[in-house]
This record gives structure tokens, C-alpha cells and sequence, in this order.
């Protein structure tokens, strides 16, 4: 619906979507800049906004103490991997409940939801231990594994909400040429549903790249992620404000450049539903 | 081939009955048309056919075979959607050809098929066109074309026009009904427009409530309803439907009579009443009397008669064409 909206209400609608929007980035953008200050400008009070003397040498600092490039390949694996993971077992799962739903269907997926609303804290002693035995500790597989379970309703609600979207009626109209089920998965279903599954896999990525409690405590050194490497510089050692914020610059600068450039995706895929 | 006979099939959706006990043979290469009023259960006995629904009970035969409790990729049919259900995401050609391509039909032939297909319904310009980029009426054909490329044994058409403006609705209706002659293959089709069902089928199936209510031809419909339900249901304008002391002369609890068959006329015999409303079409005039004791009754009557809102007039029914229903509302035969 097109409604008129006058100049100046638009006006003042653009200007509070800045100011909400520099809020929220705000501490991005203070840990960028302080990121390429010296440990001694970092702490300067009242603080400089712009570093007084550029360098670089956090992020040189960073690298060789902790091996970055290490700890980016950890972060790719297991958020990567747990998306691909995740959408082999969330894809037909959504599918079965979106297009042949049973008499409990809504049942499960309000208890897939509801273990989402569990403190993760609650089940750590089970899971660590169950780590602990099958010597999944600090391993890729293991992160990858857990991550992949806990972000698995997540996926299988995405997708479920995309293909309800996706008319029945072009699924059936597939039958009747004679696709059987899995072409008619292959050539009708996935292709129309590509959207939906490339954004679950970004906001999938997304999450897995940023989740900070399990890779904590199931990781040490071979298998830690990037979150692992920032937390690493909040140490009882004294505060290192200017490296604290070069790792953790380099830890989302990633992540920002994928969110970045599939902003338009993202936006549809979570607000899938609610417009059309 | 494609002979389809339904045998007591049933339907239930949990405790509601929505087919109950239908028996129908669809011959070979015939036109069949369901109409009914909305919620009759029409495309579900056609997704029953089509196997996209399970049948509760009875049998489904394709050409003498029991298809009941196979997969819709098994029966051999197509079927045409009302929405059209085109794959978006593939060409005409694509869309055209998937049935084949699913069949594993080698590539090179497939594109000969689809070509003739697209040359007979005039699609040859967009085969590269995304169904998006075309207008209703294109993307019918192209659902259309889909359905025939296969060479199928029966066709399914559930409402295939409804979503098309009245003009070109009778252009499809036309074009619908020409090929299906010219391929000769076996179709049931859909709609709730009496006038499409009277005009394209060899035989009418009437459904009310789930059940059949009447099976013939366009005609026998027309003349020898078999009782009140098609009486009312088949021809437009309505058939008037008159009871109580009306039809008491006739032996009959209902008389009925369509607008067409009665005799109006100024100073006749017959039912004395007064016009309410004239609707004035140029090829004919739909008169709407009151008549004291009977009601209001419709006539038919030519355009060039100048009848007008207000007149008194004799409405004298043709004795040859009235119907009698008994109180079960059934037709009473001679
Ligand atoms: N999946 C379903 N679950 C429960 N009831 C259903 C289902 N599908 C159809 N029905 C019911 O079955 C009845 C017949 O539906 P159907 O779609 O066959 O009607 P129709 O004759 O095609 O009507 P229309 O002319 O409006 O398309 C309706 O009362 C409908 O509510
Ligand atoms: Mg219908």
C-alpha cells in the first residue's frame, strides 16, 4: 500500500534510522579504531576518538603471538561445515513437515524451538562429558557436531516457514509429469527454494561463526575458533585494550564482509512471511 | 487409450465425507465434464482420479487396470491446474518439456515435441521466456501445452479458465475442445460454468454433496433432468420450479418449466402476472413476472419484443416441455 508520507516526516524517520543505526555500530567502529591505536592511546582519558598515532603493529602482534590464520581456518570449518551439515538433515526434515505434515507436526516444531529456550549452561556437564569420552574435545568434529545440533532448529523453522510458501500445487503439477520423489525434490522443490536456503545457510553461518559458549568450553587449542583467539586477549595478564581489538577486528571483519554483501538476502530471508 | 471407470470410490477427509459412493465410466476418448455447485467435491474426485488424493475406498480403473493404490507418476494422466502451476523457474520450452524429460526422453527428441506442441497452441515466440513474462492466457497454453506434449492417457482439467476474462475464456473453451477432438484422448473436465459444461462435453456428471446426481449427454441433461437438483442447476436462466397448489393439476408435488418454454403474450391464456423486471440482452429478453399464487416466474422470450417493467402479461408453459418431480424430488417419466 502506497501512503503518503510528508517530506518532513521522512525527514525525521531518516534521521532517527541514522542515529538508531550509528548506535548499534557505534562499538564496531570504536573497536576498529582503537584496534590501530598504540596500548598507550588506547587507555588515554578522555579518550581520543581518532588514534593520535596510526600503526599497525596490533594486528603483527596478534598474528605471531596467536596464529590467526589458524584460528579463521577453525572458525570456516565449523561454521561451514555445521551449515552444509545442518541443511542435509534440516532441508528434507522441513520439507516432510511443510508439504506432508502429520496430526503432531506443529507439536515438534514448537519442541524443536523450545530446546532453543534452555540456558545452554544447563546441559554443558552431559555434553562435556559425553565429549570427553568419545575424545571429541578440541577437535573440528566435535565443534562442527555441536554446533550443527544447536542451531539445527533454527534451520529446519527457517526452512520450514520458506517452503510453506512454495505452492502445492507446482509440487503436484511435478508429480503429474512423473517426478518421482527425489527429482521432484532435485529439479522442482530445491531450485524454487534456493532462496530460502542459501539465506538459512548465511544466518546459519552467521551464528555458528559468532557462538562463543560452546567453542569455549569444548575447545582448547587445536580446534579453537576465532572466538577462542579474542577471548584469549581478555586475560588476567592486564588489559591489552588496542590488541583485544585487533583480534576481535579481525575476527568479525569476515563475517561483516559476508553480511555485507548479502544484506538483501538476509533481510528477505528474515522477513520471509511477514511481507510479500 | 484411456478408458476410466471409477468404482464406489469414497473419500473421507477425517470424520467429513466428502465423496460418497461414486460409480462412472469415462469412455475412451470422450469428453466429461463435472460441474456442481462449489464444495461439491469436483477437483477432489479429480485428485482422487489423478492420484493426488487416496481414495478411503472403492476402485479406480485406468484401461482395465487397478490404479487405486498407485503413485500420480504411475497413471499416465495430466492434469491442468487452475492456478496454472508452472515451474517458475524454467523456460516454456522447459516447462513444456519437463514430462518428457522426467520420462528420460533424449534430448533432441524432446525438443521436437515441444516444438510441435508450442506451434499448435501459437507458443513458438516465447519458448525462452520465463512463465512470469507472459499474460494469463499464455501461461494457460503453456499449461496446456505441458499437459499434451505428453501424450497422456487421459487429461485433467481442474477450472482451467476460471482466472481468464470472459473473451478469452470462450476462445479458450474453443481452442480446449478442438484439440482435445483432434487428439482424440480421453478428458474430464472441471467448472462450475454450466455453460462451459454444456457446450464442450459429450457427457455431463452433475455432483451435489458428494454423490452423482445425473450422468448424459448436454442434451438429456437439458431435456430429462432426473430430478430437482439438475432441473435447477442445468440451463440459464434457472428453470422456474413451482409447487403447491400449482402442480396439484399436473400430479406432481413440482412442476418445472424453463423461461424458454413459456408463451408470453398479451391477452393469451395461462398464468396472468405482472412484469417486475425486463433485462433486455438484444438477442433475448429475460422477463421476471410476478405471478399471484405462483411466484415469480422467468420467461424467455425473442429480443425484438417490447415488453416493459409494469406490463400485464399471460405466461401459457408449453405443455410438451414441462417437467414433474414427485415429493422426493424426483422427475415422474410419461
Ligand atoms: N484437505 C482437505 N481436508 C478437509 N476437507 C477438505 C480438504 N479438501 C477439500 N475438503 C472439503 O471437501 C469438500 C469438497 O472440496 P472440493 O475442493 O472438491 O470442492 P469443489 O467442488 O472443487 O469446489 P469449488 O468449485 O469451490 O472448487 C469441501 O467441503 C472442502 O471443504
Ligand atoms: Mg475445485
Amino acid at each position: 500500500m502506497a501512503r503518503a508520507i510528508s517530506p518532513q516526516k521522512k525527514w525525521t524517520f531518516t534521521i532517527l534510522a541514522w542515529v538508531v543505526a550509528l548506535i548499534l555500530f557505534f562499538p564496531i567502529l570504536w573497536t576498529i579504531l582503537t584496534a590501530f591505536k598504540t596500548e598507550g592511546d588506547a587507555i588515554l582519558f578522555p579518550p581520543a576518538f581518532l588514534p593520535p598515532h596510526w600503526t599497525l603493529e596490533n594486528f603483527v602482534t596478534v598474528q605471531t603471538r596467536s596464529d590467526y590464520f589458524k584460528h579463521f581456518f577453525n572458525s570456516m570449518v565449523i561454521s561451514i561445515g555445521s551449515s552444509l551439515i545442518g541443511l542435509v538433515i534440516a532441508v528434507p526434515a522441513a520439507w516432510s513437515m511443510a508439504f506432508a505434515p502429520a496430526k503432531r507436526t506443529k507439536d515438534i516444531l514448537m519442541w524443536m524451538l523450545s530446546t532453543k529456550m534452555m540456558p545452554a549452561v544447563g546441559v554443558l556437564v552431559p555434553i562435556y562429558l559425553i565429549f570427553k569420552n568419545l575424545g571429541l574435545l578440541d577437535t573440528l568434529t566435535g565443534l562442527t557436531g555441536i554446533m550443527t545440533l544447536i542451531n539445527l532448529p533454527i534451520m529446519v523453522w527457517m526452512l520450514y516457514t520458506y517452503f510453506r510458501e512454495i505452492p502445492v500445487d507446482i509440487l503436484e503439477a511435478s508429480r503429474m509429469d512423473g517426478a518421482v520423489l527425489w527429482k521432484e525434490i532435485v529439479y522442482v522443490l530445491l531450485p524454487m527454494a534456493i532462496p530460502g536456503i542459501a539465506s538459512t545457510m548465511l544466518l546459519n553461518i552467521i551464528l555458528a561463526w559468532n557462538e562463543a559458549f560452546w567453542t569455549l568450553n569444548l575447545s582448547a587449542a587445536n580446534a579453537a575458533p576465532l572466538t577462542a583467539f579474542i577471548a584469549s586477549y581478555s586475560s588476567p595478564e592486564g588489559l591489552f585494550w588496542a590488541k583485544l581489538s585487533a583480534a576481535s577486528t579481525l575476527a568479525i571483519a569476515p563475517i561483516l564482509v559476508i553480511g555485507w554483501f548479502s544484506q538483501k538476502q538476509l533481510v528477505r530471508g528474515m522477513t520471509f512471511g511477514a511481507v510479500k | 487409450m484411456g478408458k476410466i471407470v471409477l468404482e464406489n470410490v469414497q473419500k473421507h477427509f477425517g470424520t467429513v465425507k466428502v465423496i460418497s459412493n461414486v460409480s462412472l465410466t469415462v469412455e475412451d476418448g470422450s469428453f466429461v465434464v463435472f460441474v456442481g455447485p462449489s464444495g461439491c467435491g469436483k477437483s477432489t474426485l479429480l485428485r482422487l482420479i489423478a492420484g493426488l488424493e487416496d481414495a478411503t475406498g472403492g476402485r479406480i480403473l485406468i484401461d482395465g487396470a487397478d490404479v487405486t493404490d498407485l503413485p500420480p507418476t504411475k497413471r499416465g494422466l495430466s492434469m491442468v491446474f487452475q492456478s496454472y502451476a508452472l515451474y517458475p523457474h524454467m523456460s516454456v520450452r522447459g516447462n513444456i518439456g519437463f514430462g518428457l524429460k522426467m520420462a528420460g526422453m533424449p534430448k533432441d527428441e524432446i525438443r521436437k515435441k515441444v516444438d510441435a506442441a508450442a506451434a499448435t497452441l501459437n507458443l513458438t515466440p516465447y519458448l525462452d521466456r520465463k512463465p512470469r513474462m507472459l499474460s494469463g492466457g499464455q501461461r494457460q497454453r503453456v499449461a496446456i501445452g505441458r499437459a499434451i506434449v505428453r501424450e497422456p492417457k487421459g487429461f485433467l482439467f481442474d477450472e482451467p479458465l476460471s482466472n481468464l476474462d470472459a473473451a478469452l475464456r470462450v476462445n479458450m473453451r474453443i481452442e480446449i475442445a478442438r484439440l482435445q477432438r483432434s487428439l482424440g484422448t480421453t478428458a474430464i473436465y472441471v467448472t462450475h460454468d454450466q455453460v462451459e459444461a454444456m457446450t464442450m462435453a459429450d457427457k455431463i456428471v452433475v455432483l451435489n454433496a458428494g454423490s452423482v446426481e445425473q450422468v448424459g449427454s448436454p442434451l438429456e441433461l437439458y431435456d430429462r433432468p432426473a430430478n430437482l437438483f439438475v432441473a435447477g442447476f442445468i440451463g440459464s436462466p434457472k428453470m422456474n420450479l413451482i409447487g403447491g397448489a400449482t402442480a396439484e393439476p399436473y400430479q406432481a408435488a413440482t412442476i418445472g418449466i424453463r423461461p424458454e418454454h413459456l408463451i408470453v403474450s398479451r391477452d393469451g391464456g395461462g398464468w396472468a402476472g405482472t412484469i417486475s423486471v425486463a433485462e433486455h440482452l438484444g438477442s433475448d429478453t429475460f422477463l421476471y413476472v410476478e405471478v399471484p399464487g405462483v411466484g415469480l416466474v422467468t420467461a424467455r422470450t425473442p429480443g425484438e419484443v417490447s415488453f416493459h417493467a409494469g406490463e400485464r402479461v399471460m405466461l401459457q408453459p408449453d405443455p410438451a416441455r414441462l417437467h414433474r418431480f414427485d415429493k422426493q424430488g424426483q422427475a415422474i417419466r410419461g
